[in-house]
């Protein structure tokens, strides 16, 4: 039992892919790592369905029905789940759309100048649907850690990951915790 | 920003201010006419009140958009009010609601588009014992029922004045089914201040704090120590002392008839039958603290009691129980001006009040310094309840004694319950202190009791174990609210108005009351809409701990009640409407999809969630 | 010999007048406060600085310091309520810090990263606010109001303008400017003026000067709000 390595799955919703690359900026570190978990799920391994994890780590919030698919496998099959980076915690920059009503933001992609040609919103049900609001994702599942930052650093991510596979509390040094 | 063009306000505006003087204190007293007049507080009416009164176009905004009866929006030129309370609620006031907005063909919190009529709900106007109640342009309507409305859609439509009205629609009675020492034995006008004439001041002072008597508002502070404080008052304004104890100077008493708290009505009866009683105790505090000026701050609902107020301040004039040489007393000076609120609840809490009546939002001020040493324009200042005034009358005419016999050792005297709900007999029931709620429920014909909320929302919630508990300071304290709710009420739903109303009510000055009773108010609608979890119920207690220890005054601290007592008491009401254990989100998630469905013209499977 | 309040078990002295705030700062003891600034009156909103005399919960800010109190400021409990009163603060208004300016150098992330807050933990309101960009040199950014009123208390008591007012109620509770239109720049609000100054967030701000500092250089980045206004850390 002590040889099986933890497994490990991490996706973005609505967020820009940068508390990945911040992950990936652990470096060298990643060796480590990979002595210690093996990935599920992850952009990494092009994985397209969690599978049964130990963590689940989550960049960026609710911002469309299909998050809601994905984010709802991964409370599913992870034991842990983690919330990192802005997005995830509080909705982040994809919810400066918060403030701008539905209708409006659809006319200026699909209607006004630039947008599609014919300016016909598309009802295809390939696209996911967006919600009015963009939501962290605690507000949609329970959520069992926390780790902020915009992206958090590649120390804080390490700190963190270190904390958490050796079963310990994970907690940040002041100058690891930050919300931007 | 919104700001509606209108016609030139000045040929409007000018007699308003002349009639207030041009006081900057009467801001609130000018905005409610201004209300009255044009259906709207006009951004063109802001800004020549500023000018006028000489304040920041600030100030004036801001107490225009504190005050519910105040709207910077446009309203109906009708606008009817339903009562929101739970004893409105239990009569079908939603429905009726519903029946006259179909009826007008308004929108509930809309106004028509001919702007004819805007119809929304507010907070409990005092007449639980003939609800279902309404205001319509703030006068009381009672007893409504769909025949009623009938008429009263009609009378809209047909752009009837509303003082034209049948006075029937308009009509209020006082209920009193109990009376004891207060209501059942006149005193004649002016007997009160002839026995503090003939007695003094301190010797009066000394009655009262033989009577023991405490504060009938709630919170029980003793009454005396309160005049008696204020008397001593010394107050300091740039290095001067400008009063103190031997000296003339400048304290005012206030009667406290914001009688906002839901299920409360006793004030009303008080002052419609018994405002002689009241205002002569007011003049016997004004005599005992060496006060030359009152106010009676009383609560818009109650507009419609403000012209026979002014008649019975009028006829004490003229029979020299007010104004200058009293009963021919050449030192003693004392007049009475009534102000009006308009919609704030907070303003029931003293030092909000007083700042309401300088013309401010109603915000609490830090304590201390207390209103007896620092309370209106900075001076030393009484403020109490309508009750404790009546009782204090008694007490000047009849002597502490007297009034120390009745209740019990901690609570003398008797209390005026406002009985309402599911019982055949609601109205004033007048106990001595120390009756047992067994009691009062027998007397009050009520059908099946299981609950009774105390004290009204901020008070306590009791269930059908705890009957024999009495009234009293020492037990279940209360400044008078009585409802009653019978075994197939559902006590979730009195739990979701209390909460709702307490958000309406947050002056929004400190984090905790602001968010808190949000916070509250979003998690039992979670809750109420089948989507709550037992997580839920331990975030309630926890809001519950945040609102009782943090808040700056005690609507904030005392928001959490009903909830905190019915999770105590009534579990079941809570756990019977919980999704299950698993986490359910804060939101409804296939709800949030509406709008996106709408405008893509979606209803496919993945357009659901 | 001065009068003397004792702060979880430290003596310290304070003068006729003074509250157990002044005290408290006097004497280096940090109590998490936001809308407090020792040169304006105090206010009491925020609540951040609750601590407990004798046994009941007080502003620390508005609370007369008195011979022989037991104040106990830095205990689990009080901080646990504070944290939750931060993160009432949070998801009541729109705070997102990296598209703020002010972030590094905003006291209300900085109580925030003080208290450990991870997250929000409550749900957001998202409330709509608006943003009123039309002064030429400053801006007005009411989503990250937390309606401290020290803007409202320092035109008023410092710039003698009654620039900012408050309206409203409860959680409907809005800033609002001096001027018919609703705008900051029909105002005479100057850049100069200290109103402009004393934002703990980043509500007001001055245009042209965002992002000066670079992250790793600004306040925040490396001391704690508590170095900062104790003294501890290098002055703003």
């Amino acid at each position: 039992m002590s040889e099986r390595k933890i497994r490990l799955a991490t996706c973005s919703l609505a967020g820009c892919f940068g508390c990945h690359m911040s992950f990936l900026d652990i470096d060298e570190r990643l060796f480590d790592l990979v002595e210690l978990v093996e990935f599920d799920r992850t952009p990494l391994t092009d994985i397209k369905h969690c599978g049964p994890c130990d963590v689940g780590i989550v960049e960026g919030g609710v911002c469309n029905a299909e998050n809601v698919h994905v984010l709802k496998e991964f409370r599913k099959n992870c034991k842990v789940l983690v919330a990192i980076g802005a997005c995830a915690i509080n909705g982040g920059l994809p919810s400066l759309r918060n403030n701008i009503d539905l209708w409006d933001c659809f006319q200026e992609v699909y209607q006004y100048e630039g947008g599609l040609e014919g300016g016909v919103v598309p009802n295809d049900p390939e696209l996911p649907l967006p919600f009015d609001k963009v939501h962290p994702i605690y507000e949609v599942v329970k959520v069992d850690f926390f780790l902020p930052g915009c992206p958090p650093s590649g120390d804080a991510i390490w700190r963190f990951l270190t904390d958490l596979l050796a079963g310990r509390e994970p907690k940040l040094d002041y100058e690891q915790l930050h919300f931007d | 920003m919104d700001r509606p063009e209108t016609p030139d306000i000045a040929p409007l505006l000018t007699p308003i201010l002349a009639h207030h003087g041009h006081d900057a204190s009467k801001l609130l007293q000018i905005l409610r006419d201004v209300q009255d007049a044009c259906h709207i507080i006009p951004a063109g009416a802001i800004d020549l009140i500023a000018v006028h009164l000489g304040v920041p176009r600030v100030n004036v905004e801001g107490v225009a958009g504190f005050y519910s009866f105040l709207s910077t929006r446009p309203v109906g030129e009708y606008q009817v009010l339903f009562s929101g309370n739970i004893t409105d609620q239990m009569l079908g006031q939603d429905d009726l609601m519903q029946y006259l907005c179909n009826k007008l063909w308004v929108e509930s919190g809309k106004v028509s588009e001919d702007g004819l009529v805007s119809i929304a709900g507010t907070s409990c106007t005092g007449m639980c014992d003939q609800g279902p109640a309404a205001l319509v342009n703030g006068w009381a309507l009672t007893n409504l029922d769909r025949n009623r409305l009938d008429l009263i859609g009609e009378l809209i439509r047909s752009r009837k004045p509303v003082a034209e009205w049948p006075p029937m629609l308009f009509e209020t009675v006082d209920n009193i089914r109990r009376a004891d020492v207060l209501l059942g034995e006149a005193l004649a006008p002016g007997d009160a201040i002839r026995a503090v004439l003939a007695r003094g001041a301190r010797k009066t002072l000394a009655e009262m704090d033989n009577s023991n008597l405490r504060g009938r508002g709630g919170a029980g502070f003793k009454t005396a120590s309160k005049w008696s404080f204020c008397h001593a008052a010394i107050v300091e304004e740039e290095g001067h002392v400008i009063c103190d104890i031997g000296g003339h100077p400048e304290r005012f008493i206030v009667c406290n008839a914001d009688e906002g708290e839901p299920g409360t009505f006793k004030d009303r009866v008080l002052l419609n039958s018994y405002a002689d009683l009241v205002f002569e105790g007011m003049t016997v505090g004004a005599r005992v603290v060496g006060a030359g000026k009152g106010f009676l701050y009383l609560r818009g609902e109650y507009r419609y009691l403000l012209g026979q107020l002014e008649g019975v301040l009028k006829r004490r004039r003229e029979a020299g129980l007010l104004g200058d040489n009293i009963l021919g007393q050449a030192d003693f000076n004392f007049d009475i001006e009534i102000h009006l609120g308009a919609g704030a609840y907070i303003c029931g809490e003293e030092s909000a009040l007083i700042e309401s009546l300088e013309g401010k939002r109603g915000r609490p001020r830090n304590r201390p310094p207390f209103p007896v040493t620092h309370g209106y324009q900075g001076r030393p200042t009484v403020v109490d309840n309508v009750e404790t005034f009546a009782c204090a009358a008694k007490i000047a005419a009849q002597g502490g004694a007297w009034f120390a016999a009745l209740g019990t050792a901690q609570s003398t005297g008797t209390k005026l319950l406002s009985v309402s709900g599911d019982v055949s007999r609601p109205g004033i029931y007048e106990y001595p202190f120390g009756v047992t709620v067994r009691q009062v429920l027998a007397d009050c014909g009520a059908e099946d009791p299981y609950a009774v909320q105390i004290s009204g929302p901020s008070g306590t919630t009791i269930s059908w174990k705890e009957f024999d508990r009495r009234i009293a300071f020492e037990d279940l304290p209360t400044a008078g609210a009585f409802m009653v709710f019978k075994r197939k009420r559902d006590v979730f739903d009195a739990v979701r108005n209390f909460t709702h109303f307490f958000a309406h009510e947050s002056c929004g000055f400190c984090t905790p009351c602001r968010v808190g009773t949000a916070l509250q108010q979003k998690i039992i609608d979670k809750i109420h809409s089948g989507h709550g979890t037992p997580s839920d119920l331990e975030e309630l207690k926890r809001l519950g701990h945040l609102l009782k220890t943090m808040s700056h005054c005690g609507l904030g601290s005392s928001a959490a009640n009903p909830v905190l007592d019915a999770l105590a008491k009534f579990p079941d009401a809570f756990e019977r409407k919980l999704a299950g254990l698993a986490f359910e989100p804060a939101f409804d998630l296939d709800g949030a999809l509406e709008t996106a469905r709408k405008i893509t013209g979606r209803d496919d499977e993945w357009a659901h969630l | 010999m001065s009068k003397t309040i004792s702060i979880d078990g430290q003596s310290v002295p304070f003068e006729e007048g003074q509250t157990i705030m002044d005290a408290a700062l006097a004497a280096g003891v940090y109590i998490p406060h936001l809308c407090h600034n020792p040169e304006f009156t105090p206010h009491g909103s925020c609540k951040l600085c609750t601590v407990k005399v004798n046994g009941r919960n007080v502003a620390s800010c508005t609370m007369p310091a008195v011979e022989g109190q037991e104040v106990l400021n830095d205990t689990e409990e009080l901080n646990a309520d504070r944290l939750a009163l931060t993160q009432m603060l949070f998801v009541e208004g729109n705070h997102l810090c990296p598209a703020c300016e002010k972030s590094g150098n905003c006291q209300l992330q900085a109580v925030a990263y003080y208290l450990g807050m991870m997250s929000p933990h409550y749900n957001h309101f998202y409330p709509q606010r608006e943003v009123d960009a039309s002064h030429p040199d400053v801006i007005l950014d009411r989503n990250r109001c937390i309606y401290c009123e020290l803007c409202v208390r320092a035109s008023r008591d410092a710039d003698g303008k009654c620039v900012f007012g408050m309206s409203g109620r409860g959680i409907g509770s809005s800033l609002v400017v001096n001027s018919a239109s609703g705008r900051l720049g029909d105002t005479n609000l100057a850049v100069t003026d200290k109103a402009v100054q004393v934002c703990p967030t980043g509500a007001i701000l001055i245009k042209g000067k965002g992002f000066t500092v670079p992250i790793g250089r600004r306040i925040f980045d490396h001391y704690t709000i508590k170095q900062i206004q104790t003294g501890g850390g290098p002055h703003e």
